[in-house]
């Protein structure tokens, strides 16, 4: 008797999302780097509110589709929507640089796994969340302090520290400085990518908290991208589990965890328990 | 048979030192900087009987716009009589048949290093600044090519975000020359280091401005009647700096930029920087008819 192990291409949703209309749709998204094939026929859907979980060894593209979520790359081919409110811009990958660059800045929020990378370092925790805001227009200094405050604030940041620059924060109040910028725009989209990757246990489970008292108050739509499986099963309601730059298996957390189809996830799963 | 006999008798062919194609360079780059205010044009700066970094960028948009029926005038921060704005007068005027004057009235060439004059320029004159570092984004971003990609954004966050940490680390702006200052509502540039006192005298002007530095090989413009605005956050209003009640020590005008000059008490007296106008003031109160133009500000008041 042969197995069947093929995964069924159409993921099942959680009761609240069945009617709703995605929030994100990527179709047939493959990317090459010289010989090595990032992303292969690569289609992912979000619906607003949710959180999912991208898993994968190094290597299998998450961060790649993570870059292509934020408009930072383009791929060889792909298209991409994200249904926002009062705007139509069809195939997002269509639109030129600035746009691309325009729209991300406006209703995309990023938590890269390095602060390096999504923070200015010699300027203030403050300053660096004002930044997102000033690239937004706004041009009043209290606005932007105001505005700064309460970003801090939802992200659980002593304010008392908010004119502090980051390179003397821990990382997990780096990570936090990042996550307010990242949410000062108030995104449609929040992009996660291996936010507690090198915090200890108890300053992952306090980010980890963060991140899930943000999705509940302020229904966050989150894309999460993570190696680590305890973190994905903890906060996603969807799991995406990628390998050589393909979507191997996707669906609910609980059935991916419970009930892995595919070898790999199985595998993956069982490695971890 | 001579050497003579086989040349073409000499013939001046070229006004201003640099040679014809120089000069052609210069000026499709000055059309264009005139076409996009604010942008910075590369050109290909030339040498010039000058160390660079002492107006090499000023002086030869000065030799390109020059004839002999032009009438010059240079200043180094403020002051006709410098060395360096002495020798440069000299020199453009020797080269180029051109006039050379003291008085902002008189001239219709004013390259200038550091200052405005106080006097308010008219359409048919021109103001050539020289500028030591055109790039407004460079203490931002050093990268040259990111910079560039940022104007194309007009991705000016990061200067925003200066000023935003100034505001927060010392109450109030720090930044007291070359204020970075938006062109025609698109480019931002920054105006060579002049004190904020002048920055509003080159919004809406009458006059053509071209700003050029030669080490750095790139030059920008700010066209007649073209709007430029200094970032300012809009609850923390522009200022310029306090010399509105300074009185000037040897001509006694009041509601200028002033020259502090400390004096051994540790106290300081005031010198009016536009050594022109102050001369034109203390001959006008010796009881000469002197012609003294309206000027930008206007009991300390920026009027104009």
């Amino acid at each position: 008797m042969s197995i069947d192990m093929s995964v069924s291409p159409a993921p099942l949703l959680p009761p609240q999302l069945m009617q709703t209309e995605a929030l994100l749709t990527m179709r047939g998204l493959s990317r090459s780097y010289g010989a090595v094939r990032a992303l292969r026929n690569v289609d992912v859907t979000v619906y607003p509110g949710e959180v999912m979980g991208v898993v994968g060894e190094s290597g299998s593209g998450k961060s790649t589709l993570l870059r292509m979520m934020n408009l930072e790359d383009t791929p060889d081919r792909g298209d991409y929507r994200l249904r926002l409110p009062d705007r139509d811009d069809g195939n997002l990958f269509d639109l030129g640089r600035y746009q691309r660059r325009m729209l991300s800045a406006h209703h995309i929020g990023i938590v890269y796994q390095n602060p390096h990378l999504g923070l200015l370092m010699r300027h203030s925790s403050s300053g660096n969340v004002a930044e997102r805001l000033l690239i937004a227009g706004e041009r009043s200094f209290d606005v932007l302090r105001s505005k700064a405050r309460d970003a801090l604030d939802a992200s659980e940041f002593p304010l008392d520290r908010m004119d502090a620059r980051p390179a003397e924060l821990s990382g997990g109040m780096q990570q936090r400085v990042q996550l307010a910028k990242a949410i000062a725009l108030e995104p449609a989209l929040l992009l996660l990518d291996e936010p507690t990757t090198g915090l200890d246990v108890s300053v992952q489970a306090l980010v980890l908290d963060t991140l899930k008292r943000l999705q509940r108050d302020r229904h966050i739509t989150m894309v999460l991208v993570s190696h680590d499986l305890g973190v994905i099963r903890t906060m996603a309601d969807r799991v995406l589990v990628m390998r050589h730059g393909e979507v191997v298996e996707q669906g609910l957390a609980d059935q991916v965890f419970q009930d892995p189809q595919h070898p790999y996830t199985q595998q993956l799963v069982h490695a971890k328990l | 048979m001579s050497l003579a006999s086989l040349t073409k008798p000499w013939a001046a062919t070229s006004y201003g030192f640099l040679d014809a194609s120089a000069k052609r360079e210069l000026r499709r780059k000055m059309l264009k900087a005139i076409a996009v205010p604010g942008c910075q044009m590369p050109y290909a700066s030339r040498e010039v009987p000058m160390a660079r970094g002492w107006g090499t960028g000023g002086l030869q948009v000065t030799l390109t716009l020059v004839n002999p029926a032009s009438t010059i005038k240079v200043i180094d921060q403020g002051a006709d009589d410098g060395v360096n704005a002495a020798s440069i007068r000299r020199f453009i005027s020797r080269v180029s048949g051109a006039g050379e004057t003291w008085d902002t009235l008189e001239a219709s060439i004013i390259q200038s290093r550091h200052r405005v004059p106080e006097e308010t320029m008219r359409e048919d004159q021109i103001l050539v600044l020289q500028v030591p570092n055109p790039e407004p984004l460079r203490g931002v971003e050093p990268n040259m090519s990111i910079a560039r990609q940022m104007h194309a954004d007009a991705d000016y966050g990061r200067l925003w975000l200066t000023l935003y940490e100034q505001l927060v680390r010392k109450g109030r702006i720090m930044q007291g020359a070359a204020y970075p200052s938006l062109v025609n509502g698109r480019h931002v540039m920054t105006p060579s280091p002049i004190p904020r006192w002048d920055v509003p005298k080159l919004n809406m002007a009458k006059h053509l401005t071209f700003l050029s530095a030669g080490r750095e090989k790139r030059l920008h413009a700010v066209p007649p009647y073209t709007k430029v605005e200094p970032l300012v956050f809009s609850d923390r209003p522009y200022r310029v700096e306090d010399h509105q009640d300074l009185v000037c020590r040897r001509s006694g005008i009041a509601g200028y930029f002033m020259n502090e000059i400390p004096q051994d008490d540790g106290s300081s007296s005031f010198e009016v920087s536009d050594s022109n106008l102050g001369i034109k003031a203390i001959r006008r109160a010796e009881g000469e008819t002197v012609d003294i133009g309206q000027t930008w500000y206007r009991g300390g008041e920026f009027s104009a």
